[in-house]
C-alpha cells in the first residue's frame, strides 16, 4: 500500500472535529427537546415560514438574473478598471450587514437620495422598509456573489471553443444556444441554491429592514419570541423549523454546487469575436455602470456621512469596538486552533467524518446554534455573562468551512510533496507542522484568518440574543443607535465598523503574504 | 548485507518479487524497462510501501515493518528533494536535528558537508536562488550529514543535462567511497549505470533478479533487456 506512512497524525483534527460536532448537535439537541411540537404552528409562524421563503426565492431569482447579463459584460469586455471591480463583488463577503444597511439606507431610506429626487420631481416616495427592502438588501449582497459564480462558469469555457465559432462564423444567438447556454444550465442551479440558502439564514437584514406580522423571517421570530415574550418553546420551535429548512437547503447547494467563488484567475478576460455590435457593447456598458453604482453608491453614502461624525462619535462607541476586536481576536484563535488540525486530518486523508463536521456549521445557522446554546447555559448561569466567549465561538463555527475550504487544497499538496522527505528525515509530526507545514501555508492562513476576523467584526447575530443592555459590540450598537433614530452616530459607528473589517481583514491577508516564503 | 527474502510487493494489480541480497559498500544500479517495478522496489526499501510477504533484513536487522526514518536509509526521489522556503544550510541541517538552533559542533558538520559539496559561500541562500545543479549538491550534502548507512537515488539527477548529471553521479561515486556507503540507484540510462555501479539488478516481467556485473549484463543482455535497450 502505498504511502502508508503519514507526516502528520490526524489525532488532533478527530478531536476538534468530534468537538464541533458535539457542539452543535447539542444546541441542536438542546432545541429539539426544548420545541414543543403539540402546539403546532400559530398563524404568525406559518406568515415567517412564508415571508422566509418568499423573500429567499426572490432574492435568489432577482440576484441570478442581474447576474447573468453583468457576468457575460465582465467576461466579454476589457476595461480600465475591470480587475478592481471584480475585485469589489468580493467584498460584500466581508462588508458587516449592518454598514451596508446603513448605506442603502442613505440611499434609498425615506429621507435619502431616491426619495429626495422623487419628492423633487412631485413623485410619492418608496419605502425601503417590508419585502422589498429585504429583498434589495439581499440582492446587494448576493448579486456580486451570484456574478463571481457565474463568472466563473464563463471563464471556464475553453478558448478554443470560441476560436472555433468564431471560425464557423456563428451568430451571438447560435453561440449562446451552443456555447454558453449549457454553461449557464450548469451555473445557473447552484448559483440560485447557494443564494436561496443564504438569505434563508440571513438575520440581521430581517431584523434592520423587516419586522411586523408582513416581514418577519423565522431567525427575526425567534429573536422576538426570545428577546420580547421570552417565549423559549416557541423560539426552540420555531429554531426545529429554521433547521430543517437550512439542512435542505445547504443540502441543494452542496449538491449543486461546483465552483467555490474564491477561485482565481477571474480576472482574466476571454478572447472572443462577437458582440461587438453597438447595441452589445451598449448593453454591456450599461449592466456595468448600473451594477457599479448599485454597489459603490450605498459605500460612498456611509463613508461620506460617517466621515462627517467619526470624530465625534461618544465614548460607547470606542468601548463597542473595543470589544468587537476582542471577539474579533478570539474568535480567530479559535478558528486556526480547529481549523488547521481538521484541514492536517483531511488532508491525510482519514477526513470523511472530519469533512462532514466542517460542513454541520453550514447546516445549523448561527442564530440556531446560539438559542441552543442559550438553552443549554441558562439554567447554570446567566447567559448574559457569557456573551463575549458565545459570540466568539459561534462566529468562528459560522467561518469554519470557508476556512476549511482555503486551507485544505493547499494542506493536501503540502502533504503529498513533501510527506515523504519529511519522513525519510524523521520529521513527522510536531516538526513537520512547525517548520513545514505553517511557514508554507502562511498565505492560506493569513486569508482564512482575514475572513473569520472580519466575519466575526461585523456579525451582528448571536450577539444581539446574548448581550445585556450594558454590553454591546459595534455592529449591536450601531444597530441599536439606528433603533434610536440617532442616524449620524449611526453612520460614524457605521464608518468606524468598515474601516476595522476591511482593516483586520487586510492586515491578516497581508501578513500572511508579506515576505511569504514559497 | 541487504537481503530480500522471498519478498511480494503488489500494488493494484501489479506484482514484484524479489528474493536476492546486496554485500555492504556496493554500488548496485537497478535498470529495467520503464513501468517494471524499479522505483517500487526502492520505495520499499526505504519503507514507503508494505510487502505482501516476505522480509526485507538490512545489516542483520529485519526492517520489513520500520517506520521510514528507523531504517538507516538516505534516500533521494525524483523531485522535492529540498524544502523551498529554508535555504542551503537550514535543508542540510535537518539532516541532523530538526530545531532551528544548532550546536557548535552541528554547525561544523553542516558547514563541512556544504564545503565537501563545493558549496561553502552558497548556505545562506534558497533552492531557488540555486541552479539545479547546485540543489543536488545541497541534497547530497543532507545526506553526508545524515551519516546512513545505505544511499537510495531514485533518478535524482533525471532534469539535470548529461554533463551536469554525469558531475553528480561523480560526487556520489566519491562520497559513498569515502563514507564507505551501500548505494542503490534506480537508472534508466545503461551509462549511468556503467559510469559508478559495479553490480546491477534487472527488474523486468515482475522480478527483481540478483545482482549481476554491470557490464556483463549490459553487455551480455537477457531478453527483456535487449528489448529496452535496443
Amino acid at each position: 500500500m502505498a504511502g502508508r506512512a503519514q507526516p502528520v497524525k490526524p489525532t488532533l483534527g478527530v478531536s476538534a472535529a468530534a468537538l464541533v460536532a458535539a457542539l452543535i448537535l447539542a444546541a441542536l439537541a438542546a432545541v429539539a427537546l426544548r420545541a414543543e411540537p403539540g402546539r403546532g404552528l400559530g398563524p404568525s409562524d406559518w406568515a415567517a415560514l412564508k415571508f422566509t421563503l418568499t423573500q429567499a426565492c426572490l432574492s435568489a431569482l432577482i440576484s441570478v438574473a442581474l447576474a447573468i447579463p453583468l457576468a457575460r459584460a465582465l467576461a466579454r469586455r476589457r476595461f480600465y478598471g475591470r480587475s478592481a471591480l471584480i475585485a469589489l463583488l468580493g467584498a460584500p463577503f466581508i462588508l458587516p450587514v449592518i454598514v451596508a444597511i446603513l448605506g442603502l439606507l442613505q440611499v434609498f431610506g425615506r429621507s435619502g437620495w431616491i426619495n429626495t429626487a422623487l419628492e423633487a420631481l412631485g413623485l410619492p416616495a418608496v419605502s425601503i422598509y417590508g419585502l422589498h427592502g429585504v429583498v434589495l438588501a439581499h440582492v446587494f449582497f448576493n448579486l456580486p456573489l451570484a456574478t463571481r459564480l457565474i463568472l466563473q462558469g464563463w471563464q471556464a469555457i475553453p478558448a478554443e471553443r470560441f476560436r472555433l465559432a468564431a471560425q464557423l462564423n456563428l451568430s451571438s444567438t447560435a453561440m449562446f444556444r451552443l456555447i454558453e447556454w449549457p454553461m449557464l444550465a450548469r451555473a445557473m442551479p447552484s448559483a440560485l441554491a447557494t443564494v436561496f440558502a443564504i438569505c434563508l439564514t440571513s438575520f440581521a437584514v430581517a431584523l434592520s429592514l423587516g419586522g411586523g406580522p408582513k416581514a418577519t423571517t423565522i431567525e427575526l421570530a425567534i429573536y422576538q419570541a426570545f428577546r420580547f415574550d421570552f417565549d423559549l418553546g416557541r423560539a426552540a420551535m420555531l429554531s426545529a423549523l429554521q433547521i430543517a429548512l437550512t439542512a435542505t437547503a445547504g443540502l441543494m447547494a452542496l449538491r449543486l454546487a461546483r465552483g467555490e467563488g474564491f477561485g482565481a484567475g477571474l480576472d482574466r478576460p476571454v478572447q472572443r469575436w462577437d458582440g461587438d455590435t453597438v447595441a452589445a457593447r451598449g448593453l454591456d456598458t450599461l449592466c456595468i455602470v448600473l451594477s457599479a453604482l448599485f454597489l459603490l453608491l450605498p459605500l460612498g453614502a456611509i463613508i461620506g456621512a460617517g466621515l462627517a461624525n467619526l470624530l465625534s462619535l461618544p465614548e460607547v462607541i470606542f468601548r463597542a469596538a473595543l470589544t468587537s476586536i476582542l471577539v474579533a481576536i478570539v474568535s480567530t484563535v479559535i478558528l486556526l486552533l480547529l481549523a488547521l488540525p481538521m484541514a492536517m486530518a483531511i488532508a491525510t486523508g482519514r477526513g470523511t467524518l472530519v469533512e462532514l463536521s466542517g460542513i454541520l456549521g453550514l447546516a445549523a445557522s448561527p442564530l440556531v446554534i446560539g438559542t441552543g446554546l442559550f438553552i443549554i447555559l441558562r439554567p447554570v448561569t446567566n447567559p448574559a455573562d457569557w456573551a463575549l466567549p458565545v459570540t466568539a465561538l459561534v462566529n468562528a463555527i459560522s467561518a469554519l468551512p470557508f476556512a476549511l475550504r482555503i486551507l485544505v487544497p493547499n494542506t493536501r499538496d503540502e502533504v503529498a510533496r513533501y510527506g515523504r522527505l519529511a519522513l525519510s528525515l524523521d520529521m513527522a509530526g510536531a516538526p513537520f507542522v512547525w517548520r513545514v507545514l505553517l511557514p508554507r501555508l502562511r498565505p492560506q492562513i493569513g486569508f482564512a484568518a482575514g475572513l473569520a476576523a472580519a466575519l466575526s467584526m461585523g456579525d451582528l447575530g448571536v450577539i444581539a440574543f446574548f448581550a445585556g443592555p450594558d454590553f454591546a459590540t459595534l455592529p449591536l450598537q450601531t444597530y441599536r443607535l439606528m433603533g434610536a433614530y440617532k442616524m449620524d452616530a449611526a453612520a460614524g459607528a457605521a464608518l468606524l465598523l468598515l474601516i476595522l473589517s476591511f482593516g483586520a481583514f487586510w492586515a491578516l491577508d497581508r501578513g500572511g503574504r508579506w515576505h511569504a516564503e514559497v | 548485507m541487504l537481503k530480500f527474502e522471498n519478498c511480494l510487493i503488489q500494488n493494484g494489480g501489479f506484482t514484484l518479487s524479489a528474493d536476492l541480497s546486496i554485500e555492504f559498500s556496493q554500488s548496485v544500479a537497478v535498470i529495467g524497462p520503464s513501468g517494471a517495478g524499479k522505483s517500487t522496489l526502492i520505495e520499499t526499501i526505504a519503507g514507503f510501501r508494505d510487502l505482501a510477504q516476505g522480509r526485507i533484513n538490512w545489516a542483520g536487522q529485519d526492517i520489513t515493518h520500520s517506520a521510514p526514518a528507523q531504517r538507516s536509509i538516505a534516500m533521494l526521489f525524483q523531485d522535492g528533494n529540498l524544502f523551498p522556503h529554508l535555504t542551503a544550510t537550514q535543508n542540510v541541517s535537518l539532516g541532523l536535528t530538526h530545531s532551528k538552533r544548532l550546536t557548535t559542533d552541528q554547525t561544523q558538520t553542516v558547514e563541512a558537508a556544504l564545503a565537501r559539496v563545493g558549496l561553502s559561500q552558497l548556505g545562506a541562500r534558497k533552492p531557488a536562488e540555486l541552479s539545479g545543479g547546485q540543489q543536488s549538491r545541497v541534497a547530497l550534502a543532507r545526506v553526508l550529514v545524515q551519516r546512513r548507512d545505505l544511499l537510495l537515488l531514485d533518478e535524482p539527477f533525471a532534469a539535470l543535462g548529461p554533463a551536469l548529471k554525469a558531475e553528480m553521479l561523480d560526487l556520489v561515486a566519491e562520497l559513498v567511497v569515502e563514507t564507505g556507503t551501500t548505494l542503490m540507484m534506480v537508472s534508466h540510462d545503461p551509462e549511468d549505470a556503467r559510469r559508478i555501479t559495479g553490480q546491477a539488478i534487472l527488474v523486468a516481467d515482475g522480478v527483481a533478479h540478483a545482482p549481476a556485473p554491470t557490464n556483463v549484463l549490459l553487455d551480455n543482455p537477457p531478453e527483456a533487456l535487449r528489448a529496452y535497450l535496443g
